[in-house]
């Protein structure tokens, strides 16, 4: 931000001297950047309320009366507002708080493995040179390229060999191994940025090893550890295809399969979309709030992963 | 990762060479068939379909997102402040709704009764196709599976890039610009040149996730689209697998969804493992 404004300033005080000879005096070039800078100001609020637009939909639809959404004009402010729909899905025996639960279980256990994983492995590949080390980072790529639909059936006859179908320990096992390649990767452009020399530095200051790295690198990499985490848990939370699978059961439902059993049933006597819209509501707001919070290191942990170590 | 993806991996390549149905579920040892699953798979013609379909849809859908996407990164770091922060913003929305929820939300806009879609199409005097039904006919379920995965995918790639291109040494573009270089030219020789790394990951990512979409799809073919000419690639495994017990078939069509993806993205790894060299 503050490069940014920095350089724009230098930018607009220049004289600019073209390669004739001519000048031409500020005045007019930045007038006409100014008329540039507002009409792509002005696209770019377009393009916001384009790419917001969806999510407000949802919003306003869930608050609106079904009957309402089934009329001929739109309803396009929350001008009938009420909550019947989420009280509906929130109240007594409805099957929203078991999904919710298995969602949390499975997605706080996903979440812990694939940090301790995650955490050495990005440690290994960018503290230390060892014989594979390419090729550790091409089988990571290799493994996003996979096509995990038809890993599903193996997958499948995994767990159930195992006797882990619809249990909180098979799924979350596959969801680690489906997320750790991604975190190593974004992890590692972190671990990069802590100097090594940092730590040994302390060590000469008379810490030893674990020390060192426990009071100097560890703090260094909370925010690629935040980072990660908050991926974990957003592959986690809105997984689908593998829940699809290795789920089966109505009763262990994580909360998309139960979107999607909610919906399904619903086409049958024409959907009820303020229903439909509310449970939608209910699984997107905690992550879209997170998501806000954290996004920045995100794109800066990939992009960094993809640069640096 | 090795218990998670090491055995599926393997049982895949295993399978894809062997006759795997119901009587092995029930634990007859499988029979070495050599390359008579791939052979099926493809004098079956369908395979050839969905495989022709898939990659169309993955370039079409990647370089709809990165052009988009790179758009957006540029318009992000021209405007005001303020404009920045709510871009960002709703940027940040669509990259973090849930696939499941994204599909609801324009399985609503283009609902065929009541959707929004409709209503303004009919508004503007245009009637929409197939009556409103977008989902029962095989073009415009295309349309409406490409709006989805565009919305879905191009926030990513938009603040990546943004975040690369404030990395750009601008320095360097006015002294560009100076020398009387106009923005096509300081894009093609300057920006491009220095966000490659960047670029290069983004756009291999891309592709890999593109001609895997599966999601997307399964939950659009629940509002009732032909299955069978809608199927991509991910699908169509899932369906010999899962419902026709062909896993050896299924498991063929996944080694050469495989080896697509090496050969689409190949020159991009190439290249990122010659920008990774140490």
């Amino acid at each position: 931000m503050t490069r940014d404004s920095l350089t724009r300033r230098t930018v607009t005080r220049r004289t600019t001297i073209r390669r004739d000879g001519t000048r031409r005096t500020m005045n007019r070039h930045s007038l006409t950047r100014q008329a540039g800078k507002i009409a792509l100001s002005a696209l770019g609020v377009l393009i916001a309320l384009v790419w917001a637009f969806p999510v407000y939909w949802m919003l306003v639809s869930a608050v609106t009366p079904n009957a309402r959404l089934r009329a001929v004009t739109p309803t396009f402010f929350p001008d009938h507002f009420t909550t019947r729909s989420f009280a509906r899905l929130l109240g007594s025996g409805s099957s929203f708080w078991p999904a919710l639960r298995m969602s949390l279980t499975v997605t706080s256990v996903a979440v812990v493995v694939v940090l301790v994983c995650a955490f050495f492995g990005a440690l290994a590949v960018s503290r230390f040179q060892f014989r594979g080390r390419k090729g550790f980072i091409l089988s990571v790529l290799f493994i996003q390229m996979l096509p995990a639909e038809g890993l599903f059936i193996a997958q499948y006859r995994l767990l159930a060999n195992a006797g882990m179908l619809n249990r909180v320990g098979g799924i979350a096992i596959l969801y680690a191994a489906a997320i750790i390649p991604f975190t190593v990767w974004m992890l590692r452009g972190f671990v990069a940025g802590v100097p090594a020399e940092l730590e040994e530095a302390a060590m000469v200051d008379g810490l030893t090893r674990t020390q060192a790295f426990r009071r100097v690198t560890l703090p260094l990499l909370a925010p690629g550890l935040v980072a990660s985490g908050v991926y974990a848990f957003l592959q986690a939370w809105n997984e689908f295809t593998i829940a699809l699978v290795a789920l089966p059961a109505n009763s262990s439902n994580t909360l998309p399969l139960w979107l999607r059993g909610f919906m399904t049933a619903s086409v049958a006597r024409g959907v009820d979309w303020a229903q439909v819209m509310a449970a939608s509501t209910l699984i997107t707001v905690p992550v879209i709030i997170l998501f806000l919070v954290v996004h920045h290191h995100m794109t800066a942990g990939v992009v960094s992963g993809a640069v640096k170590g | 990762m090795v218990v998670g993806f090491g055995y599926p991996v393997v049982w895949q390549f295993v399978t894809s060479f062997q006759e795997f149905g119901l009587a092995q579920q029930f634990g007859q040892p499988p029979v070495f068939t050599g390359l008579r699953n791939y052979v099926g798979v493809f004098t079956e013609g369908r395979a050839l379909a969905v495989l022709a379909r898939s990659i169309i849809f993955c370039l079409v859908n990647s370089s709809l997102i990165m052009v988009l996407g790179f758009g957006i990164a540029q318009v992000m770091r021209a405007v005001y402040g303020p404009v920045r922060v709510v871009l960002q913003v709703s940027m940040v929305l669509a990259w973090a709704t849930p696939v499941i929820t994204s599909v609801t939300i324009f399985r609503w806009l283009f609902d065929n009764r009541t959707g929004l879609v409709n209503w303004v199409l009919r508004q503007v005097g245009v009637s929409p196709p197939h009556g409103g039904a977008w989902l029962s006919s095989v073009g415009t379920f295309f349309v409406v599976a490409t709006v989805v995965v565009t919305w879905m995918s191009v926030p990513f790639v938009a603040l990546s890039l943004y975040s690369a291109l404030t990395q750009v040494d601008t320095d360097c573009v006015d002294a560009a610009r100076i020398d009387g270089a106009g923005s096509a030219q300081i894009t093609r020789h300057i920006i491009l040149p220095s966000i490659r790394p960047v670029l290069t990951i983004v756009v291999l990512l891309q592709l890999v996730w593109n001609l895997r979409v599966f999601a997307q799809i399964r939950l659009l073919q629940d509002a009732g689209a032909p299955v069978s000419q809608t199927d991509l690639l991910g699908n169509f495994i899932f369906d010999l697998g899962m419902g026709r017990n062909d896993f050896g078939g299924s498991a063929a069509v996944s080694v050469l969804v495989l080896v697509v993806t090496t050969i689409l993205t190949a020159p991009y790894v190439r290249r990122m493992m010659r920008d990774d060299a140490p």
